[in-house]
């Protein structure tokens, strides 16, 4: 039995309605509990801000691309390496860093769960392996659905409960996490060099439309009860003018779940993009937040672009592709047999580009616009907008419009007419960034039920540990306070163990990882229909005896059972 | 008994379609394996050392499992420079340890990537790299190319499996309705079959690559009537079968990667790829040698940074082929102390490298008496992944597989051998 008690912290835990009361935290074997024994471990938090730990419901930091983009920047790991040092292992890389530098960094920020925003069903062994060489927190891979044939072709045929049942299996069978789609029936297309500009594009060979699988798939989802909703990058990402393909999506996603969203739309910022071209380029922030506070069916996250250099890696290829064409740095590109794709180039995103600064602009439009905090995430779609080390940053922004006019003053000139940033007084209180990185990631990832995202009794004891004094400090004024606090913990908690102490790491951890197993009765299993069983044999170059990932991937594995409803 | 879908460790191709019959011990019958596969499968138990064996002053004696590996801790632990080299025929979990281990000792870890695909990896790093998974091409590439590599005879079901004669979902009849083009310095095996062999002189490939962009550039106007021995008129003709296929597929061995401008050749043959995904789809895919180079890299990198030639004396990664490659290091008489593992470095480094090897304390794991043995002074036989072993490898494009055992012949595995030397450096070297 071990016992810890986090004495008069400061507490904001939203899921709890709890907002700056100063008490004590008690935890036993790992959960919160209602007190503790004499001989408990006592940390003193007085006076510092404390959270619930921080929750990353899109980020990507394990798996084959991430892999790739290390494996092609060698330039990116001689930044942020650091020597191994007692039980830290050394660590390499800024943009793409190492498996154990992310989870490091992400510790002393305070972060304790995360999730893998694109996972290849084929490769989902590999995300597992990193994985288990991420020690600090607990992960999660949401799985890529995009192109997938199987489920491509039952939505042409019209049969919904295949659809379920092609997904619950593939779930099942990969340890995956929820339903990911990048640019739907766009990564097929290109397979053989093409995209689709939106929703209503036919996909070339298959006969559906982007709407059509997004709208299947949210059945699906709600089908197989799964924990999360469809996690969506919609189509036509990063174009002028790709706004309205946005809106044209949210309008058409039903409301179909009282607990949660039905539709988790991601880096939205390099979705809300006006103009016609790269000359007229400006913020749509405006109608697409407005949408979103319109539709509580819908939750977004923020995808900032911070300023600086780093990499894009995203499943949806053709859009990596075209990035390429304007970048001419490097690029990667991979495909995956019936299911998706991927690319990777480097960016580097300029306060004196209009283009890079308008984008700079709309992620915090977004986030100041859309009015419940609860529909939008802090995120940088690590580490396309931003690595993820940036998000301090992107909190003070929120909080303070004296950063934010300070920030402005050094972006292009032209920036002001294209965007309404400078126009919004809204300043961020505490509780809604805990909202924004924790109590509503969890929510929207449906895990408060586990115990994540909140403080309550019975919660997996996940706590961060902030030195900041939230009556003493205005962060309207005082940003730079606000960064060095979410820059580094005093303490982070894993599971009632502290694992970092002012930035250092203190213990070799070992995640959990978290996978959704929809249990789908008699009728249903897809394994055994002969015709899946054909498409499996014949077009995968594996055997399908050996696709699924055996549990020893696993280290330490949360199955969350969820029984479908036909 | 009957294994089915077994997984090869032989080749990078890691056919997962395998069917061994084993009665006892015995394997009495492979199918669908080629016959390097099958060699490989059939012989399973035959040719293994019973147990570790040491240096007894010219001779040999044999030795217990706890002896070598409180032997092989103890050289490392007293090496300035340890040297870890091997890692391509050995399972990822293996190839983790052994990294955590270079990392603690602060030595220099390298896998055969050095001598083969590492010039690849050098341009993949300067101008990336456009791929796909094997089956993207089965079922949907129109035109293939092997440039610098043979493989019929070095990954015999490459061509079944994949290419020419796999059929996809957009190809019915792979056959007749996709095109081959070879490019080599000889015919091959595999230009025979081919709808068009590009036969270049050694050295020329650098100049035959440029020659390609700059036609399908539209630039042919600035390439002379011959190229390394290639007539301008199949350049264009290439050009062109590339620019109008639906979706074509390069592969390329050590042939290209080996051959003179090493890095640049691969540098120029990714940005034709390039420059035809401009017109078409297009991907390039290393052939890659033994069956999990390409997941020593991948291992290396996700805990490293770097796919390869990782030396931590300076407690941090570095990284810097040329310098930090296993050739280099032994060539420079730098390391005082070597763990191999999985690999035949005896049959392929320079002489210059095996004679420091000699020099120095030398330790083989391995399950087999190899060409490398004779160097070392001591020999710790370990299960075969795929065999007598299970883990996880990496095929040449990137896709993990978990290979699956058929036997149980006593011996530990790589994974268990390299955790007790490590555990044993541990004692010494705390975190
Ligand atoms: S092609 Fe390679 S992996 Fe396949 S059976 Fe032959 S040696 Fe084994």
């Amino acid at each position: 039995m071990s016992e810890l008690l986090v004495k008069n912290a400061y507490v904001i835990d939203p899921i709890n309605h709890i907002d700056g009361e100063v008490m004590d935290i008690a935890v036993r074997d790992g959960r919160i509990v209602e007190d503790v024994g004499p001989k408990a471990t006592v940390i003193d938090a007085r006076g510092c801000l404390t959270l619930p730990g921080g929750v990353d419901s899109h980020t990507h930091v394990c798996g084959t691309k991430v892999n790739f983009g290390r494996y092609m920047s060698p330039e990116d790991m001689r930044a942020g390496r650091e020597a191994r040092r007692g039980v830290k292992h050394a660590t390499s890389g800024y943009s793409v860093p190492t498996t154990y530098a992310n989870s490091y960094r992400y510790a002393v920020m305070g972060y304790t769960t995360l999730l893998e925003g694109a996972m290849a069903p084929l490769e989902a062994r590999h995300t597992h392996e990193e994985f288990s060489a991420t020690p600090l927190q607990d992960m999660m891979a949401n799985t890529l659905f995009d192109g997938n044939w199987g489920v491509m072709n039952a939505i042409r045929d019209g049969d919904q409960d295949r659809v379920a049942e092609i997904v619950g299996w593939t779930l099942s069978a990969v340890k995956g996490f929820g339903i990911k789609l990048t640019n739907p029936g766009g990564t097929e297309a290109w397979g053989f060099g093409k995209n689709l500009t939106c929703i209503n594009d036919e996909v070339p060979n298959f006969g559906v439309t982007p709407i059509e699988i997004i709208q299947a798939m949210i059945r699906a989802c709600e089908t197989l009860r799964l924990p999360h909703s469809v996690h969506l990058h919609c189509n036509n990402l990063g174009n002028p003018g790709n706004y309205a393909c946005t809106l044209g999506t949210f309008n058409q996603i039903p409301d179909l779940n009282e607990k949660r969203q039905t539709l988790y739309a991601t880096h939205v910022q390099f979705h809300s993009y006006g103009g016609s071209d790269w000359k007229t380029f400006c913020s749509k922030a405006e109608p697409v937040a407005y949408t979103v506070n319109n539709l509580p069916q819908i939750v977004i996250d923020m995808g900032q672009v911070m300023f600086g250099k780093t990499t894009t890696m995203t499943a949806d290829g053709p859009m990596e592709f075209n990035l390429y064409r304007l970048h001419h740095d490097k690029w990667s590109n991979h495909d995956v047999e019936l299911e998706t794709g991927s690319g990777i180039i480097p960016v580097f995103y300029r306060r004196k580009n209009l283009v890079n600064s308008i984008m700079w602009a709309i992620g915090l439009e977004l986030a100041l616009l859309v009015k419940n905090p609860w529909q939008c995430m802090l995120t940088t779609d690590n580490p396309n907008g931003a690595p993820f080390v940036k998000y301090p940053e992107i909190i003070a922004l929120l909080m303070s419009k004296k950063y934010r006019d300070a920030e402005f003053a050094t972006v292009h000139p032209d920036t002001g007419s294209r965007v309404v940033l400078p126009a919004l007084d809204r300043e961020l209180d505490w509780n809604e960034i805990a909202v924004m990185t924790r109590a509503g990631q969890a929510k929207a990832l449906g895990i408060t039920g586990i115990g994540k995202g909140h403080l309550g009794l019975g919660a997996e004891a996940d706590i961060a540990v902030y030195p900041i004094r939230v009556g003493e400090v205005d962060p309207a004024q005082e940003y730079r306070k606000v960064i060095d606090a979410f820059s580094r913990t005093k303490y982070t908690i894993k599971r009632g163990r502290p694992v970092t102490r002012d930035g250092e790491i203190l213990v070799h951890g070992e995640n959990t990882t978290i996978w959704v197993d929809p249990k789908m009765g008699p009728g249903h299993d897809i394994s055994q229909d002969t015709e899946f069983v054909k498409m499996f044999d014949r077009y995968y170059s594996v055997r399908m005896s050996n696709y699924p990932v055996q549990d020893e991937y696993l280290k330490r594995s949360l199955r969350m059972e969820t029984e479908a409803v036909f | 008994m009957i294994h089915t879908d077994m997984v090869c460790p032989f080749c990078g191709c890691l056919c997962d379609d395998i069917v061994v019959e084993t009665e006892g011990n015995a394997v009495v019958r492979v199918d669908n394996a080629c016959t390097l596969g099958t060699h490989k499968l059939m012989n399973a138990s035959m040719d293994r050392l019973k147990g570790p064996i040491m240096r007894d002053g010219a001779g040999w004696r044999d030795a217990t499992y706890d002896e070598a590996i409180e032997y092989a801790a103890g050289v490392l632990l007293d090496a300035d420079r340890p040297l870890l080299y091997g890692w391509s025929s050995t399972q990822g979990e293996a190839q983790g340890l052994g990294v955590s281990m270079a990392e603690l000792l602060g030595g220099v870890i390298d896998s055969t990537t050095s001598v083969c695909h590492g010039p690849s990896i050098l341009a993949i790093q300067e101008v990336g790299h456009p791929g796909c998974t094997l089956g993207q091409v089965k079922n949907r590439a129109d035109l293939i190319i092997y440039w610098g590599c043979n493989p019929t005879e070095a990954h015999p079901r490459h061509m079944s499996r994949y290419t020419t004669y796999a059929d996809g979902f957009f190809l019915q009849n792979s056959f007749r309705e996709r095109k081959l083009i070879v490019v080599d310095v000889r015919k091959t095996e595999t230009a025979s079959i081919a709808d068009e062999f590009v036969q270049i002189t050694p050295g020329g490939d650098y100049a035959v690559f440029s020659a390609l962009r700059a036609i399908v550039r539209g630039r042919g106007d600035v390439v002379p009537p011959t190229v390394a021995g290639v007539t301008k008129e199949q350049l264009e003709k290439i050009a062109e079968m590339c620019k109008s296929a639906k979706f074509g597929a390069f592969f390329f061995g050590v042939g290209l990667t080996m051959a003179p401008g090493r890095y640049k050749n691969i540098r120029n043959a990714i940005e034709l790829v390039d420059e035809l995904n401009r017109y078409t789809k297009f991907t390039l895919t290393p052939l890659r040698g033994h069956y999990n180079v390409y997941g020593s890299n991948e291992v290396f990198t996700w805990m490293t940074g770097y796919p390869y030639a990782v030396d931590f004396s300076r407690q941090i990664a570095f990284y810097n082929p040329g310098e930090t490659t296993a050739v280099d290091i032994l060539a420079r008489k730098e390391c005082d102390a070597c763990l191999i593992v999985a690999s035949d470095p005896g049959a392929h480094f320079p002489r210059k490298c095996l004679e420091h090897l000699t020099s120095i304390p030398t330790v083989l794991i391995d399950p087999a008496r190899t060409v490398t043995t004779p160097l070392c002074r001591c020999q710790i036989p370990t299960a075969v992944t795929g065999i007598d072993a299970s883990g996880t490898a990496y095929r040449m494009d990137g896709v993990p597989i978990h290979v699956k055992t058929f036997l149980d012949l006593g011996y530990p595995t790589d994974t268990e051998v390299i955790g007790r030397i490590f555990e044993k450096v541990q004692e010494v070297r705390h975190p």
